[in-house]
């Protein structure tokens, strides 16, 4: 199973296996980490699933749709790097992957 | 929230409700480093789900999300008790007790009882057919029905019923929309949002009716066949969905003698007025930032904002700053997400065109937003609900303009 790597607000950091298929929102919430809080349960509305995306990594997820641009774009904390958890379908490719949660989430 | 390091704990904290509130307290209170016991009851058999699929997507899409996999209760430490509602509090003793008769102490009692659907005071509506929308149960039900069935008339042009509405229509259904005040979504949209929408949904072919008073349901075989009007007109039917608004579930909260007035009250930490009980959730009547009273909201963000207030009281944290309220809806395939509290403003600005299904309505005091209402327009969502949590004042010319960035419409 892929591992992803959350890096949490406080600095902590949490390796987690995340079944392919699922998002990297699931995998945070499944384990109870702070930080995604994931209202809408992944409908890509809510933007309370906000994390930072390691450049090099980028390129193993899907592309922004336009509606996750447009959600971002006035998140708080939002930076170039800046992804909606719940569109980060992990794949084998993803092992490894290192994503650092928002503090703005909420 | 900052995470506590809470080495042990003594207290048992006892949630009555696994619904969206409960179900997210439990797993906060466990972030936060909350180490004592917590039992959670809920009357539903079902572990805590998302409920915006039940009129969102009951036909085509999946019902059943689950807020956490099941597994989790159990590695949370987290004693979930499915199927077993409370059916009484005593606060003098700290205890609850449940339809199984059995009482169970606390140290901090948590309600998240939610709401139910209001009744239709009419005779017929246990006629065979009719439904209300609230739990899964329910949806499974409604599912089974529209799917077989060919009219269905919607009683209540609330976000549920026009949700349902939009299904049933995409689907094939003969959908009929009866409302008792002039417009729909009256309690909770603009006047200008209503018109829009109405118009959506007609012009994809649903009925829709105002100012008209439901008097009746008829049937034959015990099986309902219309609604009956207060003018006399009969809406024919195989199916009816009463969806006239939800009541806090505040009865055991009235029967232990806490503050309640249509909902339990509460303060900004999620206090009641027992020292030992906390209140989440769509059961509660709580303050909003820039409003005067207090107000039921019933909406996923207010439920995971006060289960946070609660968890920062139970563990003693630092409370997080008020959120602007906010919630979202489906309709065919608009994504519409509300900002703010919609109170007849004095100004509006439309942003984009409703032909085009994409527009945002801004509704302003001398150029300070206190609210938007959005239809796939996630920018002008984000950007609205930023400029009413910070008071910026916008240009009004600028904002109705699309062309204008919209971080350029906040004057300087
Ligand atoms: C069809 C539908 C669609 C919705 N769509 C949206 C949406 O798109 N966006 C949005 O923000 N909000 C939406 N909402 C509102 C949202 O679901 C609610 O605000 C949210 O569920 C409130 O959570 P709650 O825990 O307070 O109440 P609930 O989720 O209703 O949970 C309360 C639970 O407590 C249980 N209970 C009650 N009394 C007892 C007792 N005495 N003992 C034990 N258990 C008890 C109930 O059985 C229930 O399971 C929708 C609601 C519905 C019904
Ligand atoms: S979970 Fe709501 S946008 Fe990602």
């Amino acid at each position: 199973m892929p591992m992803v790597t959350y890096v949490l607000p406080d600095g902590s950091e949490h390796a987690i296996d995340v079944p392919c298929g699922q998002t990297v929102m699931d995998g945070s919430v499944r384990s109870n980490l702070p930080g995604i809080v994931a209202e809408c349960g992944g409908s890509c509305s809510c933007a309370t699933c906000h994390v930072y995306v390691d450049p090099d990594s980028q390129a193993l997820f899907d592309e922004m749709t336009d509606e996750e641009r447009e959600l971002l774009e006035f998140a708080d904390g939002a930076q170039a790097d800046s992804r909606l958890s719940c569109q980060l379908v992990v794949t084998t490719e993803c092992d490894g992957v290192r994503v650092t949660v928002s503090a703005a989430n909420g | 929230m900052t995470q506590q390091r809470v080495s042990s704990d003594d207290r048992r904290v006892v949630v009555v409700g696994g619904g969206h509130a409960g179900g997210t307290l439990v797993g906060m209170l466990r972030q936060a480093g909350f180490a004592g016991e917590i039992v959670m009851f809920g009357q539903e058999t079902e572990l805590p789900y998302h409920r915006p699929p039940l009129s969102k997507k009951f036909i085509d899409g999946d019902l059943e999300q689950w807020l956490r996999a099941p597994e989790f209760y159990r590695e949370q430490n987290i004693s979930v008790r499915l199927g077993e509602s409370i059916e009484s509090i005593d606060p003098a003793a700290r205890r609850v007790y449940s339809s199984s008769a059995q009482a169970t102490e606390y140290d901090l009692l948590v309600l998240a009882t939610g709401a139910e659907p209001r009744r239709l005071p009419v005779p017929g509506t246990d006629l065979a057919g009719v439904f209300t929308l609230r739990t899964l149960a329910d949806a499974r039900v409604l599912r089974k029905a529209v799917i077989s069935g060919s009219r269905i008339a919607i009683i209540g042009g609330g976000y549920v019923g026009l949700e349902v509405a939009a299904v049933a229509r995409a689907n094939g259904v003969d959908v009929t929309v009866i409302e008792r005040e002039d417009r729909v979504l009256a309690r909770v949209a603009s006047t200008r949002l209503s018109e829009i929408l109405a118009a959506y949904h007609r012009d994809r072919g649903t009925k829709i009716l105002t100012g008209a008073q439901v008097v009746g349901l008829s049937g034959d075989d015990g099986h309902v066949r219309g609604v009956l009007l207060g003018d006399g007109t009969q809406v024919p039917c195989d199916i009816a969905l009463v969806g006239i608004g939800a009541l806090p579930r505040d009865e055991l909260a009235v029967a232990a003698g806490l503050a309640c007035e249509q909902g339990i009250l509460v303060d900004h930490r999620a206090r009641t007025s027992d020292p030992a009980i906390f209140a989440i959730g769509d059961v509660t009547r709580r303050p909003l930032t820039g409003v005067d009273g207090l107000q039921r909201l019933e909406s996923i963000p207010s439920a995971v904002e006060q289960a946070r207030q609660a968890t920062a009281s139970i563990v003693g944290a630092a409370p997080a700053p008020a959120e602007v309220p906010w919630f979202w809806s489906d309709q065919f395939d608009l994504k519409l997400k509300i900002a703010g509290v919609v109170s007849a403003p004095p100004g509006t600005i439309l942003r984009g065109d409703p032909a085009s299904g994409r527009f945002a309505l801004f509704h302003h005091v001398d150029g300070k937003i206190t609210a938007v209402e959005s239809a796939n327009s996630p920018g002008e969502f984000m950007a609205g609900k930023k400029f009413i949590a910070g008071g910026e004042r916008i240009d009004p010319t600028r904002l109705a303009d699309p062309a204008v960035p919209l971080r350029d419409t906040v004057i300087k």
